[in-house]
């Protein structure tokens, strides 16, 4: 469905389906695919281990499973609102890497802060550490992502 | 490594290491193919499915460990890694599918980059007992 002949970056690429303006890529072309399949890996993990630990022992950590499992909603609805791209999708991905950013910055700092009100670990405890600074890394490239394919009509 | 079973853990071994080894490999090979502007290529396809076949098998392997009685470290992280290390391959095979451009094969790399590091982790997780655990 996809032309591989045409660079999805270069300038004249606006891809066949794309729904942004001319010149800028659909957020789900190219490397935007790219930043869903790490999106949709942490939804993944996260989900996974946050459901299980919800589910079964929420008592001994209740803020910091909590967190894990928005953290987990986020990834998920990031991921769905990069696919769909269109302004509605556009709009989703944004507030989702915003708060991604926000989440990241407040619990890493509070994990470090204040470790007491974490007993167990986040997918957000000190920046994202035990997943390589992923979870850090992630909303920035996602705002640069948005960034770089927005509308230039509007 | 004071292991409560003798028999060690059932995700580190042979099995264990050879889809590290084959998910690096893997990983390499869609690096060139992705800095060659090459998209995702047979090689890469039957790749992620030999791969996935090994993640299964590690799956068995553990679960059948789990119905032996042996018990994970940290039973809340390593079952989420192992549903997260299943899904892995699928998912950079379904996604480099849709994308017939360099991007899929960085998917690919992407995707086999992190496979080995929750493979390792599945690992840690298993063993954390042994280290020393909080308890209730």
């Amino acid at each position: 469905m996809a032309d591989p002949v045409r660079s999805p970056g270069g300038p004249a690429a606006t891809p066949p389906g794309g729904t942004t303006a001319e010149g800028a890529p659909a957020t789900n072309r190219g490397p935007g695919r790219l930043l869903i399949a790490v999106y949709l890996l942490f939804a993944i993990a996260a989900t996974s281990r946050a459901g299980l630990q919800i589910a079964t022992r929420l008592a001994e950590a209740p803020v910091a499973y909590l967190l894990s499992g928005l953290a987990a909603v986020i990834y998920i609805v990031a991921a769905v609102g990069l696919a769909r791209a269109g302004t509605g999708g556009r709009r989703t991905a944004l507030v989702c890497c915003l708060v991604e950013l926000v989440g990241v910055l407040g619990v890493g700092a509070l994990s470090l802060a204040r470790p007491a009100l974490f007993p167990d670990e986040t997918v957000w405890s000190e920046f994202g550490s035990g997943y390589g600074y992923i979870p850090l890394v992630l909303p920035v490239l996602g705002l640069a992502w948005l960034w770089r394919t927005r509308d230039r009509a509007v | 490594m004071t292991s409560p079973a003798a028999t060690g853990s059932p995700v580190d071994g042979v099995l264990a290491t050879v889809t590290i080894v084959l998910s690096l490999v893997l990983a390499g090979w869609a690096l060139v193919a992705t800095l060659r502007h090459r998209p995702p290529d047979r090689v890469q396809f039957v790749g992620l499915a030999v791969l996935e076949v090994g993640l299964l098998a590690l799956t068995v392997v553990a679960l059948v460990a789990l119905g032996g009685g042996e018990r994970p470290g940290e039973p809340g992280a390593f079952f989420g890694y192992v549903a997260t290390l299943v899904c892995l391959p699928p998912l950079a095979a379904v996604l480099a599918r849709m994308e017939p451009t360099r991007w899929g094969s960085a998917i690919v790399c992407a995707i086999c980059l992190v496979t080995p590091v929750v493979v390792v982790r599945l690992q840690q997780t298993w063993e954390f007992v042994g280290t020393g655990g909080t308890g209730g």
